[in-house]
């Protein structure tokens, strides 16, 4: 599945916008074949970093490469190599679907009936097929974004830049933008993701990077990052309530920190690492306990997120993002 | 140097024989649909022939001219190329929505050639030039307006008007592409065009001008346009403002093309 080289490989990017700096010294590497998740507030950054490596923005410092071509210097063949699918659905509302996306395949030099032909084909791939010959405007939220993401697959992309692809999406579009994701993976494309949505970045994955005002502040798989950013927790639920007071002085026994208990009688505290677990389980074992569950939780991509920038993510209103 | 790291994607042949021709058509054609889809996007340069024409020849015909229908044949090629003048700015307008509305990333992310998006408006806009030009003839003919010279010279005639009037629009896409918003657009326009159509010979003969507005009138790009066409429909002299709006034109292309393609470049 992967390979050694990068498809997407950025050293030092920075771009300011007058006094912001809205890039300041990017570094991301995506692996053939691999999923990049781009975390981050708003304003973090991640749009312009997906625009300057789709060639829509020079940067101001640094180099880039992707799918072996550099961007400041060959952006065109960068552009051969890409599909990019914005923020905001940057399809032709008065085009039908079938249409915009043959448009796409005549711009890409595909002879007419190639051109409808791999729209049908794009399409029924996307269960838009009952809603080929309407126009775009009447789609549907999720509709339009899974056109959106058609249009940018019409040239058979080596690489795929996702700007925040689910965002304003119900629940149940954003899983069917996911299956579309991980099928293109399946099919060899690498993806770079941009997400405010930590839940898509845990799903979709291989890797994360988490951007914060213009920089890389961490980068790893998503539970490389969670166990960096902190406590996990034991919980252990004793089967029956009446040795839940045990349970309590194993736990403090062992880890010298006092349990919390929640309403279901699970007695949870700070741990690290997992090496406890087996001490817990014999003292308990020894004692006669019965459990109903014994285990080690890592903090969420939330709790992760919140530690490592000091801040929140999922804002839900949508500014304008540098 | 480029490193085959993955299967490469099926071959698609990206290389027609004038791609740039080829995707600025594909554009074109983009815009003619959504012109087919919202007819109301003609409603502009099919009234305005019509208003301007009733307008002008009704209001002022009679104290200009004495008579309304000698003022007629005076004014169509006036109004023809004056309405032609405001239909150029609606690219700017177009062009504006197009960026707000992100539609341009996607083409500026593909592996086309850069101008063929501005390209395409352009060569579009032709239909609502014609529209434009087809309502006013139309209307001014019911009026009892008739060509002097000839449907050959009156093809001739719209051909030029039509030619002058693509070149002209560049300035309204490079006005499109620097502006904030549609609506300045709008008014960065009328302000260019004001002085340029009424300051012709447009509705009246150079010489019932004063002398300062004259040397304005006399060296004025309209003005050559409108003699132009009015010596096509109507006779008179046809070399030397052809020439001069030939010229106009030229320079037109040479100064706001690249300026349309840098502020393109730019645009974010």
């Amino acid at each position: 599945m992967t390979t050694d080289s990068p498809v997407i490989e950025a050293h030092g990017l920075g771009l300011s916008y007058g006094a912001t700096r809205a890039l300041d010294g990017v570094d991301l590497t995506v692996p053939a074949g691999t999923v990049l998740g781009v975390l981050g507030p708003n304003g973090a950054g991640k749009t312009t970093a997906v625009r300057v490596l789709s060639t829509l923005l020079r940067p101001d410092t640094g180099t880039a490469r992707v799918a072996g071509h550099d961007i400041r210097t060959d952006p065109q063949a960068v552009r051969r190599a890409i599909g990019l699918t914005g923020q905001y659905a940057s399809v032709d509302e008065d085009l039908t679907g079938t249409q915009n996306l043959a448009m796409i395949g005549r711009l890409l030099g595909l002879p007419r009936a190639a051109a409808r032909a791999r729209a049908a084909d794009l399409l029924a791939g996307f269960s838009l097929t009952d809603a080929a010959d309407r126009s775009a405007g009447t789609y549907s939220g999720g509709m339009r974004r899974r056109l959106d993401l058609a249009a940018s697959l019409v040239g058979r992309p080596q690489v795929l830049f996702l700007d925040e692809p689910t965002t304003g999406l119900d629940p149940r579009s954003r899983t069917e933008v996911w299956d579309v994701v991980r099928r293109l993976v399946d099919d060899g494309t690498s993806v770079l993701l941009t997400t405010q949505y930590l839940e898509e970045a845990d799903e979709l994955a291989d890797d994360i990077v988490v951007f914060d005002a213009g920089r890389v502040v961490a980068h790893g798989t998503s539970d490389e990052l969670k166990h960096r950013a902190g406590a996990q927790t034991l919980a252990v639920r004793p089967r029956e309530r009446a040795d839940l007071p045990v349970v309590l002085q194993v736990l403090e026994q062992v880890t010298g920190a006092a349990p919390t208990v929640d309403g279901q009688g699970t007695a949870s505290v700070p741990v690290r690492g997992e090496a406890v677990l087996g001490t817990v389980l014999d003292l308990l074992t020894t004692r006669g306990v019965g459990l109903s569950e014994l285990g080690v939780r890592l903090p969420s991509l939330d709790e992760v997120f919140f530690a490592l920038t000091g801040h929140q993510t999922a804002i839900p209103e949508k500014e304008a993002v540098a | 140097m480029t490193t085959a790291v993955i299967p490469p994607p099926p071959v698609v042949d990206t290389t027609p024989r004038l791609p740039a021709l080829q995707q600025s058509l594909t554009l074109a054609w983009r815009n003619v649909v959504k012109i087919r889809k919202q007819p109301e996007a003609l409603m502009d340069v099919s009234l305005q022939p019509i208003i301007f024409t009733v307008l002008f020849v009704f209001v002022f015909g009679g104290a200009i001219a004495g008579d309304w229908r000698d003022y007629l044949t005076y004014l169509v090629p006036g109004i023809l190329v004056q309405t032609l003048m405001f239909a150029t700015q609606g690219i700017g307008v177009a062009l504006n929505n197009d960026i707000t509305k992100g539609v341009f990333d996607r083409f500026r992310s593909l592996p086309i050639a850069r101008s063929a998006p501005l390209v395409g408006a352009v060569l579009s806009d032709v239909v609502r030039y014609t529209t434009s030009i087809a309502v006013l003839l139309a209307f001014a003919a019911a009026l009892g307006f008739r060509t002097t010279q000839g449907l050959p010279a009156a093809a001739l005639a719209v051909l030029v008007a039509l030619a002058f009037a693509m070149c002209l629009s560049w300035v309204f896409v490079w006005i499109g592409l620097t502006v904030r918003s549609a609506g300045a657009v709008q008014g960065v326009g009328f302000l260019a065009t004001f002085p340029l159509t009424f300051g012709s010979t447009a509705l009246v003969q150079a010489d019932t001008l004063p002398g300062w507005l004259q040397a304005f009138t006399r060296n004025n790009p309209v003005t050559h346009l409108i003699d132009t066409v009015r010596g096509l429909l109507l006779g008179g002299p046809v070399a030397e403002p052809l020439a001069w709006t030939a010229g106009w034109a030229a320079l037109l292309l040479a100064v706001f093309v690249p300026l349309a393609m840098r502020a393109y470049r730019r645009r974010v």
